[in-house]
């Protein structure tokens, strides 16, 4: 079926080409940074994550989110998501390729990335992390391939599958809460060290994966004879809206906890995000931006009339992207790592270099997401759907 | 007959799969077989716990300096904030984001976050506590290793393998006292003069203060110990007659972060 | 015609259909130049002498030694064959097991360490280790962080 990704409009070998241009120009960077060091980021001896690996945890949220698509379609029979499981599991491929890519250009000594599996560490996180993602990686590509192909030659998908869906379903959140025991086990950091961590990443995933589903979807349907349809685009609003509500309702939980109980080794993180710290205060309008966007993107999803208008439902949704990457992607882990363990501040901004890193590993994503969706609508077409 | 190109790639993935498999079941399976057939008496006797007593009643601020000079010579760790060759100087953020440092003083409020008071001991005031890795009993930063390139000596040493370490400072989030630094850029150009006993670290590693453990096999105390003329003591705790052991018995001492329960091994007596 | 399990299954027999390449001249063009680079590493070089490699072994470290002493760690043999695995078991017993005594096969200890026993012997690496590491293209990075101990030849040296 990937022939179907060699044909195309003008349009697609123009989208291709630009992210073909902005992975050399960060694959280029990458090469610099694997001779200067890690050094070429704005990450520090204090803040020794930065925006690589921000980007991993938000992108395993995004990842994750396709159990949003995959649950109520194969456990629940609800026929109408049939149209989108494909682009629900190819997005969660493209995010979790991301994910390995940004723990790659995050690490020190990328040489020695078989030690991991040459010493493997059942007490570490990381190592578990690293199974998940890559079994993740693994179920999706093949459950949406082999069911595409099937769909393709109007067959039921093979028997074995159906094994590998339903190992899909629990596997997904279990991708994003290993992730967030890399932070919430750590006894020196007062901002992650919350029991509600591992939820509030799932909540903020379910909110922010459907939503940029719903932007793809709806681009999908601009763009191509491919129509995912409007129903199934409504019910993934309905979905968002549950979830963008439960993540406020968390993030004001985390509020109530660390400043009704004022331990000031849990308040200075929040004050440092959202008042400013000893004159430090870099975040704060982003935060700030977040949280209040965040909540009112949560009040507009909740009236039908907004949800059900397409337009105002994707300014919704960019709005929930927007947000929920500034809280994950941003705040989390400066949060974390300031102050630091001595009191001490020390901030953090990505880097030119860094970003353009960066830009290059989306990109690559992107690329993925362009190809496999190509050939996803190119099957769809093809068959009338 | 042939194989058709299908059920090759099935075979050949197969097998690739089995193969790095299975030298990771085999790791899993046995874990530690392999190291420990090597047992030695190397990490001293049987039930070694080194620790450190760090005596501020005698620590002056040049002490300590001299300590931290001792100790950062004898390791070739680099200075970003005075390079031997003045065409490499850094600005000033640049300073703080790479510095590396293995032993370093701060103020009371630093040390002990959490310790404040609005009316504090005079003494207090300005006093710089000398600050280095406490070589944990129970270390968080061992917990997250995912390649145990970082990991726990059974004479308590918290020991560094830089050449297993990929660089990932999972460690560095994990240590609660700051205690770890990490190889921004290549550190060599920053090293005023280089032990040629003792090697260097490459860009990407981290790395930590390691009780001087190249010191202790030869029966020398550690280099800051040696420097500090009696206000560092090391030793081993669990030797009934130890020095640590004395002074920690006849004199109050605090740690840092104790209700984390990470059981620190260096003690300040104040 | 046979049962087809799929289109090239694995007894099924394959249809008979004539034999034709296209395209050839392409095809040509294209085998000559993959050919080309392929075999460059051969043609490269030809007619160039490349000399073998000469580790000088008379430092002044090893001069001051009686000539029956001139002995390493293990006998010429075993070091030439085995020194790599050598220096990374020595590499595992100091860093993970603490263990810092080497007994050789004849029972003579040696402290276990790259910069400290054997560049005290061997102080000229570029005369010494690069002359076969060149000559074979082989780049171990032990250097990055080991030292090669050449500030203390050269004050040795200006003595």
């Amino acid at each position: 079926m990937l022939e179907k990704a060699l044909v195309g409009t003008k349009r697609y070998f123009a989208l291709v080409a630009v992210l073909l241009a902005l992975i050399g120009i960060g694959f280029i960077t990458y090469l610099y940074q694997l001779k200067f060091g890690l050094g070429i980021t704005g990450m520090s001896r204090d803040v020794s994550w930065g925006f690589y690996i921000a980007q991993l945890t938000y992108l395993v949220g995004v990842a994750a989110s396709a159990v949003m698509v995959v649950l109520p379609y194969y456990l629940h029979n609800y026929k109408a998501f049939g149209r989108i499981t494909v682009l629900g599991e190819f997005l969660a491929v493209a995010s979790v390729t991301m994910c390995l890519l940004f723990v790659i250009v995050d690490l020190g000594r990328p040489d020695r990335l078989f030690n991991i599996i040459k010493y493997p560490t059942p007490n570490s996180v990381l190592f578990w992390d690293m199974i998940v993602l890559n079994v993740y990686l693994f179920l999706n590509i093949v459950i949406g391939w082999v069911v595409l192909e099937a769909e393709r030659n109007e067959a039921p998908p093979p028997k074995w599958v159906k094994p590998l869906i339903y190992l899909s379903i629990p596997w997904a959140p279990s991708i994003h809460t290993v992730t967030a025991f890399l932070y919430a086990g750590l006894p020196g950091r007062g901002y992650w060290l919350t029991a509600i961590m591992a939820p509030r990443f799932l909540s903020s995933a379910f909110a922010a994966g459907p939503a940029l589903l719903i932007l793809l979807a709806l681009l999908v349907r601009k763009y191509t004879k491919f129509d995912p349809g409007r129903e199934q685009i409504q019910t993934l609003a309905k979905i968002v809206a549950y979830a963008i509500i439960v993540n406020v309702f968390f993030f004001f939980c985390e509020l109530f906890t660390v400043f009704y109980s004022r331990i000031p080794e849990h308040m200075q993180h929040f004050y440092y995000l959202f008042y400013g710290l000893h004159g430090y205060g870099k975040l704060v309008p982003f935060m700030w931006l977040s949280i209040v966007g965040m909540c009112f993107a949560a009040l507009l999803i909740v009236f039908p009339n907004i949800r059900q208008n397409e337009t105002t439902l994707a300014l919704t949704c960019g709005l929930i992207v927007l947000t929920t990457w500034i809280d994950k992607g941003l705040g989390l882990m400066t949060g974390g790592f300031v102050p630091n363990p001595l009191d001490r501040i020390t901030e953090y901004w990505p880097t030119a270099p860094e970003m353009i890193i960066s830009i290059g590993v989306f990109a690559i994503g992107a690329l993925i997401l362009t190809v496999l969706y190509k050939v996803a609508v190119s099957v769809k077409e093809e068959i009338g759907a | 007959m042939g194989i058709n190109r299908r059920e090759f790639i099935k075979l050949a993935g197969l097998s690739a799969l089995l193969g790095l498999g299975g030298k990771s079941a085999f790791e899993l399976m046995l874990p530690g077989e392999i190291e420990a057939a090597v047992k030695t008496e190397a990490f001293g006797k049987e039930g070694t716990r080194w620790a450190m007593v760090v005596d501020m009643r005698k620590l002056t601020d040049s002490i300590a300096a001299k300590c931290i000079e001792a100790c950062h010579t004898a390791h070739n760790v680099p200075n970003y904030f005075a390079p031997p060759d003045p065409k490499l100087a850094l600005a000033d953020p640049l300073k703080q984001r790479w510095q590396v440092k293995w032993i370093w003083t701060d103020l009371y409020e630093h040390a002990f976050p959490g310790f404040e008071q609005d009316v504090l001991w005079e003494k207090l005031h300005g006093m710089k506590f000398l600050l280095l890795c406490n070589h944990c009993q129970n270390p968080p930063c061992v917990r997250v290793c995912p390649t145990k390139a970082t990991y726990q000596r059974p004479d308590g040493i918290i020991m560094m393998d830089m050449h297993r370490c990929i660089g990932c400072r999972f460690c560095m989030a994990g240590c609660p006292y700051g205690a770890r630094s990490f190889n921004w850029r290549d550190p060599r150009p920053y090293i005023a003069k280089i032990n040629e006993d003792y090697p260097t670290r490459e860009i990407g590693v981290v790395e930590k203060c390691l009780f001087c453990e190249e010191r202790l096999v030869k029966g020398q105390q550690p280099a800051c110990v040696e420097a500090s003329g009696g206000a560092l003591i090391f030793g081993n705790l669990a030797d009934e007659k130890s020095k640590v052991r004395e002074v920690l018995k006849s004199h109050f001492s605090i740690r840092r972060k104790p209700h984390l329960g990470t059981n620190p091994q260096v003690y300040y007596i104040v | 015609m046979a049962d087809y399990k799929n289109e090239f299954g694995w007894f099924a027999e394959k249809p008979k259909v004539e034999k034709k390449i296209y395209d050839l001249n392409k095809v040509a063009i294209g085998l000559v130049i993959f050919v080309v680079i392929f075999t460059i590493a051969f043609w490269k070089n030809l007619g160039k002498a490349i000399p073998p490699p000469k580790p000088e072994l008379n430092t002044p470290a090893i001069l001051k030694l009686p000539e029956k002493e001139r002995k390493c760690v293990e006998d010429l043999q075993t070091m030439r064959e085995r020194h790599m695995r050598l220096l990374i078991d020595w590499r595992d017993q100091v860093v993970r097991n603490g263990d810092r005594t080497y007994t050789n096969s004849e029972g003579k200890k040696f402290l276990v360490s790259l910069s400290n026993t054997c560049m005290e012997c061997h102080s000229n690496k570029t005369q010494f280790c690069d002359q076969c590491h060149n000559y074979v293209s082989v780049v171990p990075n032990c250097w990055g962080c080991h030292q090669t101990k050449e500030q203390q030849v050269a004050k040795a040296e200006a003595k």
